[in-house]
């Protein structure tokens, strides 16, 4: 079942045409991985998923977006249902200047959730889908400008979880980490696609083939090739994801 | 060669006492504050001093030096114009900075620091002609010369400082906090209110303690719409005489050398010492501001 599909999808800023019809099905409770060079548009891609492009003035799609068969730029669309419903890690680690426990109840908060002890249980229960628990059960209350990179982006990704959502979109969630830190979100990632679906956004070709199960290859705002991972890092039918993927430019 | 360094020290002289004369000249004046304000106790005992509540200082009889009554004046009238001003400032800041279009933005910061170069003698004359009729008709009062009346000028006078202290501080927040907040499904309201101004209160802390600093300090506006009785106020609509009033309106007629005359110089002292400490307060918490983005 494909939860997110894309139908001739572009994205202007300003004059500027970002992405141009992109066709694209993300099926459910899988992660697909969008691949290309730098300035290719992958993040702009992902932020049209979540509606974050709507911040950016003068940034208007042409095109259709479906979740779940709804469209999500129709007038009656509830941007901030929608954000809830799709969550998002970034690129660089960016919890609030608040403590561990706040980074994780703040989303539940303004979704209305004020009961103590629920918010305990499901802080808890975050920290621990996203293998945090352990290291930062004795230190909820310091802020978490205090972990290090790996742990605040666990805790990104605690923070998403938290929620609920029912996908995750990552912004490559691992370019300002260490190899420790990779392994650990990855592993993770590949635990959580059994309840959420994942798109992931990244420059490592490596963490791609690793983890992903579709891979969409975007170049200078095109899609050029989508299908399985296998079968895009082995056969690929398209000459530029070829020469990509074997590394001749990018 | 000897020419040289002596041309070289010369330079590193002139240097040196340029940069460090702003500290000579704010240690002269507080010392010159300090020694003369120091000689009034000779005369009135230093608790007599700080907790009288009259001051009388040309009486027939026997005069008296308490300053309590201004002290508790200048408190009211500041703290009233940073309860007018801080929810304004920090109104406008919020809305320059997260929510105007950059053109709004654009055209609002240049009127906002035009405001803080009005002079305050066109403020005064603003709060006889304008804001005094106006108190005075809606609380039904003879004369809109108060402390209400001075507190709002205050305010509409430290509101630049604060606005664009705190529009600084809000800008500086990183997007990353904002986008965080966005895709956890919050609004902008939500967003500003519980992500943005808490992880810039040092900033916004600092905005206001300058405004404070600006308000304590502020002599002519005060002199011309407060009124100017030397009593204990009781509220906002009584009728007030600042730190300042007093000095800016005694000092002149007083003749040298008195008790009186050094009274004034001791007002003017601790006038000095508070508003130092307020500007004092508002750096270091400006500086721990700074440290803890880095």
């Amino acid at each position: 079942m494909d939860k997110i599909v894309t139908k001739a999808l572009s994205l202007f800023y300003g004059e500027k045409r970002i992405l141009k019809e992109i066709d694209l099905k993300i099926p459910q409770n899988n992660i697909t991985a969008i691949i290309g060079p730098s300035g290719c548009g992958k993040s702009s891609l992902l932020r049209c998923m979540n509606r974050l492009n709507d911040l950016i003035p003068e940034s208007r799609i042409e095109g259709q977006i479906l979740f779940d068969g709804k469209d999500l730029y129709a007038e009656n669309t509830d941007v901030v249902e929608i954000r809830r419903r799709i969550g998002m890690v970034f690129q660089r680690p960016n919890p609030f200047p608040k403590s561990v426990y706040d980074n994780i109840a703040y989303g539940l908060r303004i979704n209305g959730i004020k009961n103590k002890k629920k918010l305990s249980e499901i802080v808890e229960k975050s920290l621990k889908d996203s293998g945090l628990w352990e290291e930062v059960k004795h230190q909820l209350n310091t802020s978490a400008m205090e972990l290090s990179g790996g742990q605040q982006q666990r805790l990104c990704i605690a923070r998403a979880l938290a929620i609920e959502p029912e996908v995750i979109l990552m912004d490559e969630p691992c370019s300002a980490l260490d190899p420790a830190g990779t392994f650990k979100i990855e592993e993770l990632m590949i635990k959580l696609k059994q309840q959420y679906t994942i798109i992931i956004v990244t420059h490592n070709m490596q963490q791609a083939a690793r983890v992903s199960d579709f891979t969409g290859f975007l170049y200078l705002g095109q899609l050029i090739e989508f299908g399985h991972t296998n079968q895009i890092f082995t056969i690929p039918e398209h000459k530029l994801t070829e020469n990509y993927i074997t590394g001749r430019f990018g | 060669m000897n020419l040289v360094r002596i041309k070289e020290k010369a330079i590193h002289f002139f240097f040196f006492t340029t940069g460090i004369s702003a500290v000579i000249i704010l240690l002269g004046i507080f010392l010159m504050l300090l020694i003369r304000g120091v000689q009034t106790f000779k005369d009135v005992p230093f608790f007599d001093f700080l907790l009288g509540i009259a001051w009388n200082p040309s009486a027939y009889g026997e005069p008296s030096y308490g300053i309590l009554s201004m002290v508790v004046s200048t408190v009211m009238v500041t703290l009233g114009a940073i309860i007018i001003a801080v929810p304004l400032g920090i109104g406008t800041a919020g809305y320059i900075a997260e929510i105007a279009s950059p053109k709004k933005r654009e055209t609002l910061k240049p009127v906002i620091e035009i405001l803080a170069g009005i002079p305050s003698v066109v403020m005064g004359f603003i709060g006889i002609v304008l804001v005094g009729p106006v108190i005075a008709k809606i609380f039904g009062l003879t004369s809109g010369l108060n402390a209400l009346n001075g507190s709002i000028l205050l305010a509409v006078m430290s509101l630049p400082t604060i606005i664009s202290v705190s529009e600084d501080a809000i800008r500086a927040v990183p997007k990353d906090y904002n986008e965080a907040s966005y895709a956890l499904g919050a609004s902008r309201w939500t967003t500003l209110i519980r992500v943005t101004l808490p992880a810039c209160l040092s900033g916004i802390v600092a905005s206001v303690m300058l405004g404070i600093g600006r308000a304590i300090g502020e002599t002519m506006t005060v002199l011309m719409v407060t009124g100017n009785t030397p009593a204990m106020p009781h509220s906002f609509f009584d009728s007030v005489k600042t730190m300042t009033a007093t000095i800016a309106i005694e000092l002149g007629e007083v003749p040298y050398g008195t008790t009186h005359y050094y009274a004034l110089f001791a007002v003017g002292a601790i006038l000095f010492l508070t508003s130092f400490g307020v500007n004092l307060v508002a750096e270091l918490v400006t500086v721990k501001h700074r440290r803890g983005r880095a």
